[in-house]
C-alpha cells in the first residue's frame, strides 16, 4: 500500500506539489492522472527519495522509501525509460539492477522474455533501442525483483498498440494477484481502461479522486430531445442545471433516471438518455484541468 | 515489435509467473556494502567508454614503453625512464575514469535507477570512492608490470645493463601522485556532477593552472614563498619527483585540504541533498 500525505514541493514561489494525499491500495492498479507539467513526476521522485519535499510524507506500507532494506525487492520503479546509460546493453542494465537486488542471474533472461526483447535485442546498447524498447527494459527492471508494489511514471509511453494492451494485461494480472499498482498518464483513456481508482492532478493539487465508478457516476448524463429548448426549460424549471453541447445534445450533472422522469413530466419526447460515461470524464478531465494547460504552468 | 514471444521464450516462459504476492513476506536483507562495490566496478567498465578507457591503461602502458625502447637513449634505458614515460598517460586517464564513474550517473541519467536501487546517495558514492581508488592502484601495478617487462626488453635489445633503478619509496611517490590526480577527478565530478563540466574543469587544473601560479610565483616573491601551501597542483607534480621533506608533507596536505578535501565536502553536501531528475 502507498500513501501520500500532503506532499508539498515548492520552487521557489512555484507550488510544482501542493498537499496531495492519496493511498493506491493492495490489489487495485490506481491511476495518477493529469496533463504535462501537472506535477506526476515531482510527485513520484519525491514518493522514492530522488526529490526531497517540502514538507509532507510518503510511505510503502509505512515505511519510507529510504527505510525499505532493498527496496528494489519491494517497490518496482520506472520513472523515465530514456534515463539509462547509452553505452550499456539492454542485458546489461538488467544484469546491474538484477546484481544490486542479489538476484540470481537467470533472472535476467527470464525478464527479458517476460517483456519480449529478443536475444539480439537485448545484446544492443540502448542508444539503438526505440523509445518503446526502452520502455520494455524499463519495465522489466522495475519487475526484475517481483516486488509488491508498482510506481510506474507514463509506462505506455512510446509503446506500440499492441504494446499498450500487453502493459494493460500485464498490469491487471499484477493488481489481481495483489499487487499494488500505481502508474501515471496524461491520457485519459490510456488509463480509465486499467485504472481502478483515479486520482487526478492539475496544477500541483489533486483535483478529484475517487474509484473510477464513482468518477464516471459523478460525470452526469447525456440527453438529446425533439426540441431542446423546451426540455431544457423543464429541466431548468426542475432546477436541473445543463449544458447544450456543440452536437445539440443536453448534458447535465443529475442521474439518467431523474432526467427521464423530467422529461416525461414536461412531455418532451427524447432520442437519447443515457450516463455520460468516458465521455463525461474526459470533458471533467479538461475541465479540471484547464487551468493547467495555460502557459506558467507549474513545472 | 510485437508481444508475440519468441521460440526461446517458450520454455522459460512458465518461470516469470510470480507467485501470489505475500503481503507478509520477511522483510529483505540490506544489500551488503560489497556487493556494491561490485556493483559501481561493474558498472565502471561496461559501457564502451569506460572499457576502451580501461583498456587504454594498458594500450598508452605499452606505447609509452615502445617509444622508450625506441627514442630513449640507451644510458637511459632504466626503470625510471619506463617508470615516468607510462606514469604521464595514467596522469591523464585514470582523472577521466573517476570523473565519468560519477558524472554518468547524472549526465546519462542513470542516476534515476541507481538511486532508486539504493535510496543511500552516501553508500553509492563511497562505494565509487573505494573502486576508484582501487582501480589506481590496480592500474598503477599493471602499468609497472608493463613497464618491467619494456625494461627486460629493451636493454636486451640495445645490449645495455639491466637497470632497477626504482625502491619501493618511488613507487609509492608516484603511485599516490596518481592516485591524488584521480582523486582530484573524482571531486571535480562530485561538484560539478557532469561529465564534460568536470572534465573542462580537470583540464584547467591540471593544464591551466600550473603555468598561470609559475607566472605568478616568478613576478611577486611574496606568492614564490606562499605557492607550496596554496598551489596543490604543484605538490602532486613534486610527488614524482620523490624524496619529500617533512615539509614538503606538510605543504601537500595544506593545499590538498584546500583544493580537495573542502571542495570534495561541498560537493557531497549538494549531492546528498540535489534532486536527481
Amino acid at each position: 500500500m502507498i500513501t501520500v500525505e500532503s506532499l508539498t514541493k515548492r520552487y521557489g514561489g512555484v507550488k510544482a506539489v501542493d498537499d496531495v494525499s492519496f493511498t493506491a491500495h493492495p490489489g487495485r492498479v490506481t491511476g495518477f492522472l493529469g496533463p504535462n507539467g501537472a506535477g506526476k513526476s515531482t510527485t513520484m521522485r519525491i514518493m522514492v527519495g530522488l526529490t526531497p519535499p517540502t514538507s509532507g510524507d510518503a510511505t510503502f506500507d509505512g515505511r519510507r522509501f529510504a527505510e525499505l532494506p532493498n527496496p528494489g525487492l519491494e517497490v518496482g520503479v520506472l520513472l523515465d525509460a530514456s534515463a539509462q546509460h547509452a553505452g550499456r546493453t539492454g542485458r546489461e542494465i538488467l544484469g546491474v539492477a538484477a546484481q544490486t537486488m542479489g538476484l540470481p542471474r537467470t533472472r535476467v533472461g527470464e525478464l527479458l522474455d517476460l517483456v519480449s526483447l529478443t536475444e539480439a535485442e537485448a545484446d544492443r546498447r540502448v542508444r539503438h533501442y526505440s523509445l518503446g524498447m526502452r520502455q520494455r527494459l524499463g519495465i522489466a527492471t522495475a519487475l526484475i525483483g517481483d516486488p509488491e508494489v508498482l510506481v510506474l511514471d507514463e509506462p505506455a509511453n512510446g509503446l506500440d498498440p499492441a504494446g499498450i494492451r500487453w502493459m494493460r494485461d500485464l498490469l491487471r494480472g499484477y493488481a489481481d494477484q495483489g499487487g499494488t499498482v500505481l502508474l501515471s498518464s496524461h491520457l485519459l483513456h490510456e488509463i480509465e481502461v486499467v485504472a481502478d481508482d483515479l486520482v487526478v492532478i492539475g496544477q500541483g493539487r489533486i483535483v478529484a479522486q475517487g474509484t473510477k465508478a464513482e468518477l464516471l457516476a459523478a460525470a452526469g448524463t447525456v440527453v438529446r430531445a425533439e426540441d431542446h429548448q423546451r426540455l431544457a426549460r423543464a429541466l431548468t424549471m426542475a432546477g436541473v442545471a445543463s449544458t447544450l453541447t456543440t452536437d445539440g445534445a443536453l448534458r447535465t450533472d443529475a442521474e439518467p433516471a431523474r432526467v427521464g422522469h423530467i422529461a416525461h413530466a414536461a412531455g418532451c419526447p427524447l432520442i437519447e438518455l443515457r450516463s455520460a460515461d468516458g465521455a463525461g470524464l474526459e470533458e471533467m478531465f479538461l475541465e479540471l484541468t484547464a487551468e493547467t494547460q495555460r502557459e506558467g504552468a507549474a513545472a | 515489435m510485437s508481444t508475440t514471444t519468441t521460440p526461446a521464450s517458450t520454455t522459460a516462459g512458465t518461470t516469470p509467473t510470480r507467485a501470489p504476492r505475500a503481503r507478509n513476506r520477511p522483510a529483505p536483507a540490506p544489500i551488503p556494502t560489497g556487493r556494491l562495490l561490485l556493483v559501481e566496478l561493474r558498472k565502471m567498465f561496461d559501457t564502451r567508454s569506460g572499457f576502451w578507457l580501461l583498456a587504454s591503461i594498458a594500450i598508452t602502458a605499452t606505447l609509452a614503453t615502445g617509444a622508450v625502447i625506441l627514442w630513449a637513449p640507451q644510458d637511459d634505458l632504466t626503470f625510471a625512464t619506463f617508470g615516468a614515460a607510462i606514469g604521464f598517460p595514467m596522469a591523464v586517464i585514470l582523472p577521466m575514469i573517476a570523473i565519468l564513474s560519477v558524472t554518468s550517473e547524472w549526465s546519462q541519467r542513470s542516476g534515476l535507477t541507481t538511486f532508486t536501487l539504493v535510496p543511500h546517495r552516501g553508500r553509492v558514492v563511497s562505494a565509487k570512492a573505494i573502486v576508484v581508488l582501487g582501480t589506481a592502484v590496480a592500474s598503477m601495478a599493471l602499468a609497472f608490470a608493463i613497464g618491467a617487462v619494456g625494461n627486460l626488453v629493451g636493454t636486451a635489445m640495445a645490449g645495455t645493463d639491466l637497470v632497477w633503478d626504482m625502491g619501493l619509496d618511488d613507487f609509492g611517490y608516484i603511485v599516490g601522485a596518481n592516485t591524488l590526480g584521480m582523486l582530484m577527478g573524482f571531486m571535480l565530478g562530485v561538484l560539478v556532477r557532469n561529465s564534460a563540466g568536470a572534465i573542462v574543469a580537470y583540464f584547467v587544473y591540471s593544464l591551466v593552472e600550473p603555468p598561470l601560479s609559475q607566472l605568478l610565483a616568478a613576478a611577486q616573491s611574496w606568492f614564490a614563498d606562499l605557492r607550496p601551501w596554496v598551489d596543490f597542483n604543484y605538490n602532486q607534480n613534486m610527488l614524482f619527483e620523490g624524496g619529500f621533506t617533512s615539509e614538503q608533507w606538510a605543504n601537500l596536505a595544506v593545499s590538498g585540504g584546500l583544493w580537495l578535501i573542502a571542495p570534495l565536502g561541498i560537493g557531497l553536501a549538494l549531492l546528498l541533498r540535489s534532486e536527481v531528475k
